[in-house]
């Protein structure tokens, strides 16, 4: 939908087209296929560098067009459309959580070290919070950072990282202080190839298929201090900063997938024919898809709103947990009506929508779960 | 030089198109638009010549105010400035080609590159009629000896060349046995068929560029020409709906059906 919603002008408007070029040229007629391959190119990095996509909110001076958030806001719509969950998946980590730390904490050095080729795609980076035996509770994290020196000596495992298998760097949450809860934690960058940090193994995914999803471990790995993002104990602070936009980006593809399962099945209902006369002249699939348009416009509006607060420079967590939750699971419902709209056909691997649905499952439970944003917006209304 | 572009606006291919119940013209409801991609791939040979011979590429579009869409569109992809003849009505190819020719009169290209036609009546007349009133040479469907894959391709190297001289345009076009090469003296028409190039797409700097570049507007009453069209539309209807097949026992029922009941062998 193009319409301006009162947050995108003109310009938004002239790149959502570019994206779409983009997506529909580049990314979906592979989409299947990457899919089934479970891996899509390395070189799709470079090309979404190359059109300056990985950097729209970064400084000029290191590589990004500074062109704001709501530039990556219709980017990660329209990248929502691409047919593979797993494509807007692997890419969008690297514009959305592995490197926004780097841009917000990092100092010169590290942006110039990480940052820069990261923007370019010539780096591959993911972000590594969740742990065998820590996922929503974060402070409960068991991954330890030991000071030796000017090292870090760092010893753990982290699970369902995404970009883990064939990332450069990690950005890495660590305890520090393995004595405090969320005063502990820190944040370091490891990189590929440091002696003790590796990837244990590639894990098997319903959704999501074509990125790659990784469990990772270090043992007695040696990371410098200068690889620390901001200083020590700062970790939680960090991570739940970066958490706003993560869930606005996770509400965001949700908003994108949901549209094109509307699109489709809106055709759909008008193409197929049953007892004589189009499915769209039942009016009982007429009101179904009435009803999924307003869910969808209502998640819409809700993740708008939580936008235009974050954009605006609000801290707005209420607004974005239930964005968030909103909109995963809208498209988790558009998702199963598209797909019972299209009867055997939506069944079928052929067809995108039974990949929609596998990838919409994810939402709910990706970058905190609904249970999580449900205990953010209860501690914000003061319960 | 100095490069003239069209840039008209047209159904998107992948709208679902329907003819209205009175035969009048197309539902326009639920329709996106987009630029003519025949008009698409001239904007970027203008680009690529001029980054290659230097000067100016100058897009010009038809109609109402939405065209400033197709105009910005272009301008994002590199042009350097926009003209936009205001008009809302029906037109016809002349009328078309006469407000065309009144813009290259006054802008002085080198070169005017419009597509070949465009993908919403696919006319094919207005290049040919602009070359007639010019008085031009006129070098029609564009295309290139590379394949789309090569290197020289990917290189970014006009298909439309200039000869050894500066004076005259090098083209390649297809034609129904293969490709045939025409040299034609500047200025000229050229139109360009769809495997010239690959567009490129309207990067973020481009669209922010964009904002500031200007779009001159003019009439058809300001440029004098009568457009009242000489071709009207008396009635559309859709093509009819294609028969279910059927499955036939053998070969020799096909050849029998063939030969007796589609006399086509
Ligand atoms: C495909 C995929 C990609 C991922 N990518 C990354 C990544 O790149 N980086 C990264 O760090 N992580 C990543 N994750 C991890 C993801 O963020 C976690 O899976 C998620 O936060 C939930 O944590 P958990 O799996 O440990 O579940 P748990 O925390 O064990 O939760 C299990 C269940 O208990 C519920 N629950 C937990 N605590 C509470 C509570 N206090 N109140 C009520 N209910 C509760 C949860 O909602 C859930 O239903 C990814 C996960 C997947 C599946």
């Amino acid at each position: 939908m193009l319409s301006g919603h009162g947050l995108f002008g003109e310009e938004h408007d002239a790149f959502r087209r570019t994206v779409r070029a983009v997506v529909q040229k580049e990314l979906r007629p592979f989409a299947r296929e990457w899919e089934e391959r479970q891996e899509f190119p390395r070189a799709l990095f470079t090309r979404f560098g190359e059109l300056g996509f990985l950097g729209l909110k970064y400084p000029e001076e290191y590589g990004g067009s500074n062109a704001g958030e709501l530039y990556e806001a219709v980017l990660l719509e329209e990248l929502a459309r691409c047919g593979s969950g797993g494509v807007s998946a692997g890419l969008g980590a690297q514009f959305t959580i592995a490197t926004a730390p780097l841009h917000r904490y990092g100092t010169d050095a590290q942006k110039r070290r990480w940052l820069v080729p990261a923007i370019r795609g010539e780096r591959i980076g993911a972000l590594g919070v969740t742990e065998p035996d820590a996922g929503s509770d974060v402070a409960g994290l068991r991954t330890t950072a030991r000071r030796d020196g000017d090292h870090y000596v760092v010893n753990g495992s982290k699970l369902y990282i995404t970009n883990g298998v064939r990332a450069d760097f990690v950005v890495l949450a660590v305890k520090s202080d393995p004595g405090a809860g969320h005063s502990g934690l820190s944040m370091l960058v490891v990189e590929r190839g440091t002696p003790g940090f590796g990837v244990s193994r590639r894990l098997e995914k319903l959704g999501w298929r074509a990125s790659d999803t990784a469990e990772l471990h270090l043992e007695d790995c040696r990371v410098p201090v200068a690889n620390l993002l901001g200083r020590e104990g700062e970790g939680f602070a960090q991570i739940m900063g970066n958490f706003q936009w993560e869930r606005l980006s996770l509400a965001l593809g949700a908003l994108g997938a949901a549209d094109e399962l509307l699109e489709t099945s809106l055709q759909y209902v008008k193409d197929r024919h049953a007892f004589g006369k189009p499915l769209a002249a039942f009016q009982v699939l007429r009101h179904r898809l009435a009803e999924m348009a307003t869910d969808l416009e209502c998640a819409r509006q809700l993740t708008y709103h939580a936008l235009r607060l974050h954009v605006g420079g609000e801290y707005a967590i209420a607004q974005t947990s239930m964005a968030k939750k909103v909109a995963t699971e809208m498209c988790c419902r558009m998702a199963d009506q598209a797909l019972q709209l299209h009867g055997g056909a939506g069944y079928m691997m052929e067809l995108d929508i039974q990949r929609h649905w596998r990838d919409a499952r994810l939402g709910p439970i990706g970058g905190g779960t609904s249970e999580i944003m449900n205990e953010i917006i209860a501690k914000q209304l003061g319960i | 030089m100095k490069i003239l572009v069209t840039a008209k606006r047209v159904e998107d291919a992948e709208s679902k198109i329907r003819v209205n119940p009175q035969g009048t013209g197309i539902v326009p409801e639920g329709l996106k638009y987009k630029i003519n991609p025949f008009d698409e791939i001239a904007v970027e040979e203008g680009l690529r010549l001029v980054a290659k011979h230097g000067g100016e590429v100058v897009v010009v579009s038809i109609g109402g105010k939405e065209v400033q869409e197709q105009l910005r569109h272009a301008l994002a992809m590199g042009a350097h400035k926009a003209v936009w003849v205001n008009h809302a009505g029906a037109l016809d190819q002349l009328a078309i080609a006469a407000l065309l020719a009144k813009v290259v009169e006054a802008e002085k290209p080198d070169l005017a590159i419009l597509g070949k036609q465009s993908i919403d009546d696919d006319q094919n007349q207005v290049g040919q009629y602009l070359a007639e009133f010019l008085g031009w040479g006129q070098a029609t469907f564009a295309s290139k000896v590379e394949s789309l894959e090569s290197d020289a391709e990917k290189g970014k190297h006009p298909g439309v060349m200039l000869s050894a001289d500066g004076k005259a345009v090098v083209v390649v076009r297809e034609v129904d046995n293969g490709l045939a090469t025409v040299e034609c003296q500047m200025p000229a028409v050229v139109t360009t068929d769809l495997r010239l190039n690959l567009p490129r797409y309207a990067s973020l700097p481009g669209i922010m560029k964009a904002k500031s570049k200007p779009i001159q507007e003019l009439t058809p009453a300001g440029l004098g020409v009568d457009v009242t069209p000489k071709v009207v539309i008396q009635k559309m209807v859709p093509p009819p709906a294609r028969k279910a097949g059927i499955k036939v026992p053998d070969v020799a029922t096909l050849v029998d059906k063939l030969k007796n009941e589609a006399k086509v062998v």
